[in-house]
C-alpha cells in the first residue's frame, strides 16, 4: 500500500530524536486521528543547520516526519517555510489518499516551529511548547461517499450525487 | 519469507481435506441442488451432508434451520433487517450493545433511516455486557436484542445464555453474532437460548465467502434476496456449493478437534502472556481474564501506533492485527476500545493477536524478540514516551 520510499523512510527514519536547548520547537496534533508530532530546530545565521523528529503516529506519518526533516535541513529559514504538505508526499512518492492528511502533521509542524523561532525573535513571551491552535488543512480533509466515491460532507446523511444513505460511524 | 500467523481472526489457512473436499464439487460434482435430474441430486445430497454437519457443530436440532449465506456480514444483516421487516407491525425497537461488529452497527443505523430505534447498552472494562442492562431496556415495542457471542477486538465473551433466558421470559427475538465463536469454542444454540445465530466458515478453519445463520423454527424473518425457494425460501440464489461443501467438511473438523485446537490455542496463549513481562513493560491486556476466546489476545501498547507495529512486524515475516485509527478506514478510535474505557491514545497502540493450529512456541519465542525491538524503536520515535 506504501511506495517504496515511504517504506524506506518508515524502517530507517532520519532525524529521529530531540535536540536539548533547540532554538525552536513545533508540536502539532493530526485532527483526524489524533496523533501527533514534534519538531525540534537548531538554527545559526537564519539557516536550520539540525533538525530533528518525534512522531506519535503511522508509518506514513513516521515516513512523513523523516522525509520533511530530510528536506528542511540546510535550508534557510525563508526557504523552509515554503515547504508544502504536497511537496512531502510528491517526494515521498505519493500517499494513499487516506493518508494524505499525514503530510499535513510534518509541513505543520515545521511551521509552528518557525513560528516559535519568530515569536522568540520579535521578543514575545516563549511558550513551553507551541500549539497550533487550528489546523489550517482540517476542512479539506473530506470523506467519499462508499457507493459513488464522491466527496461527502461530514455528518451529511444522504450522498448528494448518488442519493445513497450516508451511515457515518 | 516464511510468514507467521498471529492474525488468524482475519484469514485462516483451508485444510487440506477442506480443500480436496472443494476440489471435488469443482470436479466432479458440479450440479444444481434444484435439478430434477441425477446431476442435480448428487448436488442436493451434498448440500443437505453439509448442512448436517454444521448443523451437528452448534447442536441445532433440525439441520433445516440452517440457512446457508456469503458468510457472517450477511448472516447478521439478514438476521436484524430480516426480522425487523417481518415484525414491523409488533415494534420498532431493537437492543443491542455499544461494542458489536459493524455489520450489527451498522445494520442497525440503517434500520434508524426507517425509524426503527435501537437501545444500545454498556459495557464494563473488560467488554461485558450486564444481562440486567438489557432486561431494563426492554420495553413493550421491542423485537429483537442482537448481542454478539465473542467480541473481536478484545475476545471477551459474552453471557448469552443469562441474556437468552431474558429474552425468552420477555417474549423477544434474540440474534447473537457469533462469527468468532462458532467453531472455536463450544456454541450449542438450544443451551444459549437463542432464536438466531450468525457464523462464517473461515474462522474454522472452512473457505471464506460462505457462512450460515440459524433461524430457529417458527421465527418471524423475510428473506433478504428475492428470487427461487432455495434454503427453505429463507435465501433464493444458486447455493455457492464449492464453499457450502468446504464449510461442512470444516465442521466436521471443527467438532472432533474442538478440544485439541482449544488446548492448543490457550498453551501458546498463556505462553506470551506469562512470558510477555520478561519483554515489555507499559502496556494493557484488554479482554476479560477469564471469559474470553481461548485464541485471541488483544493488547495496547502505551507510546505507540498499531498500524506502525503491524508494518515493523511485516518486516520480519509476523502477521498480527491492529485496531488504530490510523489503519481503519474511517480514522476513527475503535468503538469497542472506547467503550471500555480507553483513553484515545492508548487505542492508538492495540494490537490483536490471534493464535491458530500451525502456530508453534517457538514461534511464539520468535514474537516475542521481534515485538521487544519493534516497541523499543518506536517508543524512541515516540514524543509521549519519557524515559
Ligand atoms: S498518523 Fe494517523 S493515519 Fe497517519
Amino acid at each position: 500500500m506504501y511506495s517504496k520510499t515511504v517504506m524506506d523512510h518508515f524502517k530507517k527514519p532520519r532525524n529521529v530524536g530531540t535536540i536539548e536547548n533547540a532554538d525552536a520547537i513545533g508540536e502539532v496534533g493530526n485532527p483526524l486521528c489524533g496523533d501527533m508530532m514534534t519538531i525540534y530546530l537548531k538554527i545559526e545565521d537564519e539557516r536550520i543547520t539540525d533538525i530533528k523528529f518525534q512522531t506519535f503516529g503511522c508509518g506514513a506519518a513516521i515516513a512523513v516526519s523523516s522525509m520533511l526533516t530530510e528536506m528542511a535541513k540546510g535550508k534557510t529559514i525563508e526557504e523552509a517555510k515554503k515547504i508544502t504538505n504536497k511537496d512531502v508526499a510528491e517526494a515521498l512518492e505519493g500517499l494513499p489518499k487516506n493518508k494524505l492528511h499525514c503530510s499535513n502533521l510534518g509541513a505543520d509542524a515545521l511551521q509552528v516551529a518557525i513560528k516559535d523561532y519568530e515569536d522568540q525573535k520579535a521578543g514575545k513571551p516563549r511558550q513551553e511548547r507551541q500549539q497550533a491552535e487550528k489546523h489550517e488543512h482540517a476542512e479539506k480533509d473530506v470523506c467519499y461517499c462508499p457507493y459513488c466515491d464522491s466527496e461527502v460532507g461530514e455528518g451529511e446523511a444522504f450522498c448528494k450525487s448518488c442519493k445513497n444513505a450516508l451511515v457515518h460511524l | 519469507m516464511n510468514i507467521i500467523n498471529f492474525d488468524h481472526l482475519s484469514a485462516n489457512p483451508i485444510l487440506p481435506e477442506v480443500q480436496e473436499a472443494m476440489i471435488d464439487v469443482i470436479r466432479n460434482n458440479y450440479g444444481n441442488p434444484s435439478s430434477q435430474h441425477s446431476l442435480g441430486d448428487a448436488a442436493a445430497t451434498a448440500l443437505e451432508a453439509a448442512r448436517d454437519s454444521v448443523s451437528a457443530l452448534i447442536n441445532c436440532p433440525v439441520s433445516k434451520e440452517i440457512v446457508f449465506t456469503s458468510g457472517g456480514t450477511e448472516s447478521v444483516n439478514h438476521a436484524i433487517k430480516g426480522v425487523a421487516f417481518a415484525k414491523a407491525d409488533k415494534g420498532k425497537h431493537i437492543i443491542t450493545s455499544n461494542i458489536e461488529h459493524n455489520a450489527v452497527i451498522r445494520s442497525l443505523k440503517r434500520l434508524k433511516l426507517f425509524d426503527y430505534n435501537v437501545t444500545s447498552v454498556s459495557v464494563d472494562k473488560y467488554g461485558m455486557v450486564d444481562p440486567a442492562e438489557i432486561e431494563a431496556a426492554i420495553k413493550d415495542d421491542t423485537i429483537l436484542i442482537s448481542i454478539m457471542h465473542s467480541n473481536n477486538e478484545i475476545g471477551t465473551i459474552q453471557p448469552i445464555k443469562e441474556i437468552g433466558e431474558i429474552a425468552k421470559a420477555r417474549k423477544v427475538l434474540f440474534h447473537s453474532d457469533a462469527v468468532d465463536s462458532v467453531g472455536v469454542v463450544p456454541v450449542d444454540v438450544q443451551e444459549l437460548g437463542v432464536d438466531l445465530l450468525s457464523f462464517a466458515s473461515n474462522p474454522f478453519y472452512g473457505p471464506a465467502g460462505v457462512g450460515g445463520l440459524y433461524i430457529k423454527r417458527g421465527t418471524a424473518i423475510w428473506p433478504m434476496f428475492d428470487g427461487g425457494v432455495q434454503e427453505n425460501n429463507k435465501r433464493a440464489g444458486t447455493e455457492n456449493m464449492i464453499g457450502i461443501v468446504g464449510m461442512g467438511k470444516a465442521a466436521e473438523f471443527a467438532k472432533r478437534d474442538m478440544e485439541k485446537r482449544i488446548a492448543h490455542s490457550k498453551m501458546l496463549k498463556e505462553k506470551f502472556l506469562r512470558e510477555l513481562p520478561d519483554y515489555l513493560d507499559e502496556y494493557i491486556i484488554n479482554g476479560h481474564p477469564e471469559k474470553s476466546l481461548p485464541n485471541h489476545i488483544s493488547i495496547s501498547l502505551k507510546y505507540i501506533e498499531g498500524e506502525s507495529v503491524v508494518l515493523m512486524l511485516d518486516e520480519e515475516g509476523i502477521a498480527v492485527s491492529t485496531r488504530s485509527a490510523c489503519a481503519a478506514g474511517a480514522l476513527r478510535a475503535s468503538h469497542v476500545l472506547l467503550s471500555i474505557g480507553h483513553e484515545f491514545a492508548d487505542a492508538q497502540g492495540t494490537m490483536v493477536i490471534t493464535f491458530g493450529m500451525e502456530n508453534t512456541e517457538e514461534d511464539v519465542e520468535r514474537f516475542l524478540a521481534v515485538l521487544k525491538e519493534t516497541v523499543v524503536s518506536l517508543r524512541e520515535i515516540s514524543p509521549l514516551y519519557k524515559k
